[in-house]
């Protein structure tokens, strides 16, 4: 875990604008993420967690400061730049799984491969990773059929499956009972180490935490402590 | 995978979707009954004028269009100095009186019109016989609940229904000349008189004569009173079929907009998500657009099933006050009215939806 950065953050400060007031999210950010790596993000609600998500994401743009993911500055990409890193670059997972509740399990990844500009013929390395994610058999079922589990091993199976340089999971537990949750963190763990996909993963959960490689500590909008390797 | 998309949004809310559907086919429905009466109104008219067999026609001076048909300001006597005319084998006299626009009862002298016409096609009883007698084609016999034998009321007087006749030789009600030249006070007067000349390459040559001959009476070939039951033509039809037509994409409109605007706020989360998975405004926008094309298809389907409703209606309640046909040349022309329509009330949900930001978006519950 030597090589160039995947994700750098240099000062990164994100103010919404709430009404008239303005609210500081982040509050000068630095980070550095290397490829393969596996780390976990926590901090009580409100210390700005997920906003580092949306930015890392594209979801939303920083209010400044310095991102660059794979070698892209983010502060340069336009509303279309940054849907293309989401197709390619960036894979979600979120704490309610968000699958289209109109599509079956096999067109809620269909959708995102679509998007991504994926082949939709046989691919034998992401049916691989549908066997480890144990869901092979339901994918002909819509959301509204599947278990909270099963969902979630979707959502994971449609945030790969363009094999994006980083996972962003939020919360990827935080839905789930003792069992399910540790049946994920198991299968983000696996994919961390069979496939080297890097792995942001933001949770309450200390023992969640501990599944990655290390733990950044936010609180208030700033880094405050970095534990781990 | 778009279609894949716009299919299943369809069918996950089918109640909207239907309901949709069933609102664009309103006016598709209203726009082809409005064509079909239009079209099938002058076709009949100008089949029962064509069935008369005639090749001239001499009106009143005072017939200002084709739809002027009551009133007898031709002296009934004309028929013989016209008779007189070279190349003229023929001519017959007729009385109209507007009963209930657009029935007209005819009055006609019974032999004159089998020599003329070559005769009524009976359904059933037989020609006019007594004062009272009346003759119906089939569709007013329908419509009145007449059957030979029976009596009608018509011009608030009583009738014998004498006959029942096929449809399609100038009249749809008929009664004998001097009887209707009574009622309308009009002794020796008639509405219009049919000229038959000896070959139609004579037409062009009887014509000038006749102007000629009558010259404060319109004379004019039935070629030209034919054209002119074009009700496209007639004043205020094609304004009016104009306003139809404009009203059907006004309210086409409308309803996709509401439509897919209800549409995107029911799914500003899935809208989201899709936004977080990379899709771009172009995306979300073609699934809109396209979902409201495919409601346009499905209204325009319905709208036309439900214009053959519209003309099993007409045809069984008023077969003879509304003639309605099926225009088919009018489906894609509505078709593509209905698509218009669709597409524009779907751009402003389109451009909504594909404007959402995407966080907004996903912690919308």
């Amino acid at each position: 875990m030597s090589s160039a950065p995947v994700i750098e953050i240099q000062d990164l400060r994100k103010t919404y604008r709430v009404g008239q007031v303005d609210v500081p999210a982040l509050r000068g950010v630095d980070l550095a993420v290397q490829p393969g790596e596996f780390l976990s993000i926590v901090g009580p609600s409100g210390s700005g967690k997920s906003t580092l998500f949306h930015i890392i994401g594209g979801l939303t743009p920083p209010t400044s400061g310095k991102v660059r993911i794979m070698d892209q500055d983010l502060a340069s990409l336009s509303d279309a730049g940054r849907t293309r890193l989401r197709r390619r670059t960036v894979g979600f997972v979120f704490q309610k799984f968000n699958l289209l509740p109109n599509l079956t399990a096999r067109d809620n990844i269909a959708v995102a491969r679509y998007l991504g500009g994926g082949s939709q013929k046989a691919d034998p390395q992401f049916d691989e990773i549908l066997r480890l994610l144990g869901i092979s058999q339901r994918l002909g079922h819509k959301p509204n059929a599947l278990s909270g589990g099963e969902q979630q091993r979707i959502a994971i199976a449609r945030a790969v499956v363009n094999r994006p340089a980083i996972l962003l999971a939020d919360e990827p537990t935080g839905n789930l009972d003792t069992a399910n949750s540790k049946a994920v963190l198991e299968i983000l763990r696996d994919l961390n180490q069979r496939t080297g996909q890097t792995i942001l993963m933001i949770t309450h959960n200390t023992e969640a935490a501990a599944y990655g490689h290390s733990t950044v500590h936010m609180r208030d909008g700033q880094i405050v402590q970095r534990t781990g390797a | 995978m778009i279609a894949k998309l716009v299919l299943e949004n369809l069918k996950h809310r089918p109640v909207r979707s239907l309901l949709s559907v069933l609102l664009i086919a309103g006016p598709v429905t209203l726009i082809l009954s409005l064509v079909g009466l239009t079209h099938g109104m002058s076709e009949d008219t100008q089949r029962r004028q064509r069935g008369a067999g005639a090749d001239i026609v001499v009106r009143g001076s005072t017939a200002s269009s084709a739809l002027t048909f009551s009133g007898a300001s031709v002296p009934e006597g004309l028929t013989g100095a016209i008779e007189k005319q070279p190349h003229v084998r023929m001519a017959m006299g007729v009385i109209n009186h507007n009963v209930e626009l657009p029935l007209v009862v005819t009055g006609i002298d019974m032999q004159a019109f089998n020599q003329f016409t070559g005769g009524f096609t009976y359904l059933a009883g037989h020609g006019l016989e007594a004062d009272n007698d009346i003759l119906l084609d089939r569709y007013v016999a329908q419509q009145k609940k007449a059957e030979v034998g029976s009596s009608v009321k018509v011009l608030n007087q009583m009738w014998h229904v004498a006959g029942i006749i096929e449809t399609g030789k100038l009249v749809r009600m008929a009664v004998k000349l001097h009887i209707l030249q009574e009622l309308d006070a009009a002794r020796g007067k008639v509405t219009q008189i049919y000229v038959k000349v000896d070959d139609p390459a004579n037409i062009p040559t009887v014509v000038p004569e006749l102007k000629a001959l009558l010259p404060s009476y319109s004379v004019e070939t039935m070629a030209e009173l034919i054209a002119a039951f074009d009700f496209n033509r007639i004043q205020g039809v094609s304004a009016f079929t104009t306003v139809i037509v404009v009203l059907g994409v006004v309210f086409g409109l409308i309803v996709v907009c509401l439509s897919m605007y209800m549409a995107v706020l029911q799914r500003t989360r899935e809208i989201g998500i899709l936004k977080a998975i990379g899709a771009g405004k172009t995306f979300i926008l073609e699934i809109i657009l396209l979902e409201a094309l495919v409601m346009g298809i499905g209204g325009t389907i319905l709208g036309i099933l439900m214009s053959y409703v519209a003309y099993g209606l007409i045809r069984a309640l008023v077969p003879a006050s509304l003639t309605i046909i099926i225009v088919t040349s009018w489906w894609p022309i509505v078709g593509g009215i209905t698509m218009v329509g669709a597409a524009l009330g779907s751009l402003y949900p389109g451009w909504n939806a594909a404007s959402h930001d995407a966080i907004e978006a996903l912690s919308y519950e």
